[in-house]
């Protein structure tokens, strides 16, 4: 899909400055509320809707922007300098975009969804985790069950962020009664066919915005509503890269944003003797270079996989060296985004420690720990350490 | 054949969610629960059980989709 959007997608530049300014009015402001209520951000998504930035990754020819992933993981770095939980919903609802349309544009209904969502400007949530399993996304106790030309499908979902506010939720299930656990598919749920019974209320230590509350899911549907490729295909192709491309990006906006409080900081510093270059401007240097150490991964891994995406023939998303690439990607950002605010904490000093300063770092923090577990980085780690021993 | 020692390594390392002994020997393993990382504990298995080791342009999904295309692999080294 990707190959002709590279030709034809929007002016990145004028979109990134869009969402700038969308980040300095609306996002930015609403970000302290967003937080301290766990509330969903919602002025930020009518304005994000009102751009049409929820279909930015849809190809052209079906209406939408035809950004390519490079542009997604901007888009989401620019929003996570102004609101982390208001970029994760951003990016958790462009993993699922993308899901779709790097997967099932094959299918009429698809190319008709495609269509509803750019002028809908619909919300997607993804319900993969499941009561029973754990964090494993690769297996599934759910199975979709199809008689005729309805599905039916039940999950108890111990976390279904934003699901509440979606208009349509990706679920992971198996992709009969009598398929192993390994052997799933993905299924579009409607909002209009589902029922959602709420398990668990979400009160975090960060990302509170995302609204990640337990649900059980009762959903039927049409048949043509399943993704018509395996769910492992979509996995390997897109879900697991996409999602830790977006992911490490918004991380990077986070840090971003951490390191240029501490530099406002060490400027008001400076300002009082202007000869002599303070102490903190040092410890600002050093947590630059962190900085530069994550942008360069990020980029880079980015990078790479928009290569693969690029080159339909490919088969190199199917090697253990790419899903290493982004395993590493993941494991690296979700630590110096940790790394890179607590040093800037240190450069902020009590500024940055109170809640009641401009220079607050209480939410970042909060935020930049919750990165190592939204796929606890043991697992990845663990993944990685199997795939390595055949690695070469 | 040596399908019957290949079922008896993949009843002991593949973790897969049926009994191995139903298997036939072209029944689709990644079916019945093999992974991508299960294929590494399942390559180990039978290099060992096998006393061989596996080139690197064997190491894909298709050497280990099935016993028979298992034991096809085994018999093409074993030869080489």
């Amino acid at each position: 899909m990707s190959t002709f959007t590279s030709d034809h997608h929007a002016d990145l530049p004028a979109v990134l400055e869009t969402l700038h300014a969308i980040g300095r009015d609306i996002v930015a402001p609403n970000a302290e509320s967003v937080d301290r209520e766990a509330r969903f951000p919602t002025e930020a998504f009518a304005a994000l809707k009102a751009q049409k930035y929820l279909s930015c990754y849809v190809p052209v020819e079906y209406g939408g922007m035809g950004l390519n992933v490079t542009d997604v993981t901007r888009m989401c770095e620019v929003l996570g300098q102004y609101c982390a939980s208001t970029a994760m919903v951003f990016a958790m609802h462009q993993i699922q975009v993308a899901c779709i349309v790097d997967h099932a544009l094959g299918a009429p209904f698809f190319q008709a969804y495609a269509r509803e969502m750019v002028a809908q400007q619909h919300l997607i949530a993804s319900a993969t985790t499941e009561l029973g399993i754990g964090g494993d996304v690769r297996s599934s106790l759910c199975a979709v069950v199809v008689e005729g030309d309805r599905f039916t499908l039940e999950k108890q979902a111990p976390v279904i962020s934003y699901g509440a506010m979606a208009d349509a939720i990706l679920v992971t299930c198996r992709k009969n009664a009598d398929a192993s656990p390994s052997d799933q598919a993905q299924v579009l749920v409607r909002r209009s066919d589902v029922t959602l019974t709420r398990l668990a209320p979400w009160d975090a230590l960060g990302f509170r915005g995302t609204c990640s509350e337990g649900f059980s899911l009762k959903s039927s549907g049409a048949a043509e509503q399943i993704l018509p490729v395996p769910y492992a295909d979509i996995h390997r192709r897109t879900m697991h890269p996409f999602a830790h491309c977006v992911w490490s990006s918004l991380w990077l906006g986070l840090a971003t944003d951490a390191v240029q409080r501490a530099r406002t900081a060490v400027r008001a510093e400076a300002r009082k003797n202007p000869s002599v270059t303070p102490i903190s401007a040092t410890r600002l240097a050093e947590v630059d270079n962190v900085l530069f150490s994550m942008r360069g991964g990020i980029r880079q891994t980015v990078a790479e996989y928009q290569r693969v995406l690029d080159d339909p023939s490919s088969d190199a998303a199917s090697g253990f060296a790419f899903a290493i690439a982004i395993n590493s990607l993941k494991l690296t950002s979700s630590q110096l985004v940790v790394d890179i605010v607590g040093k800037a904490m240190l450069i902020c000093g009590i500024a940055g420690y109170r809640n009641d300063s401009k220079l607050t770092l209480g939410r970042h923090l909060r935020d930049a720990y919750g990165a190592a577990l939204m796929v606890n980085n043991d697992r990845i780690l663990g993944q990685s350490a199997t795939m390595q021993i055949v690695q070469r | 054949m040596n399908s019957d020692k290949i079922r008896a390594v993949i009843a002991k390392h593949a973790r897969l969610s049926v009994d191995a002994q139903t298997l036939a020997d072209d029944s689709d393993l990644y079916e019945a629960g093999l992974t991508s990382l299960t294929t590494v504990n399942l390559m180990l298995a039978l290099e060992d059980a096998f006393d061989i080791e596996f080139p690197d342009n064997k190491l894909g999904r298709k050497t280990f989709e099935s016993i028979r295309s298992i034991s096809e692999v085994l018999s093409e080294i074993a030869g080489a």
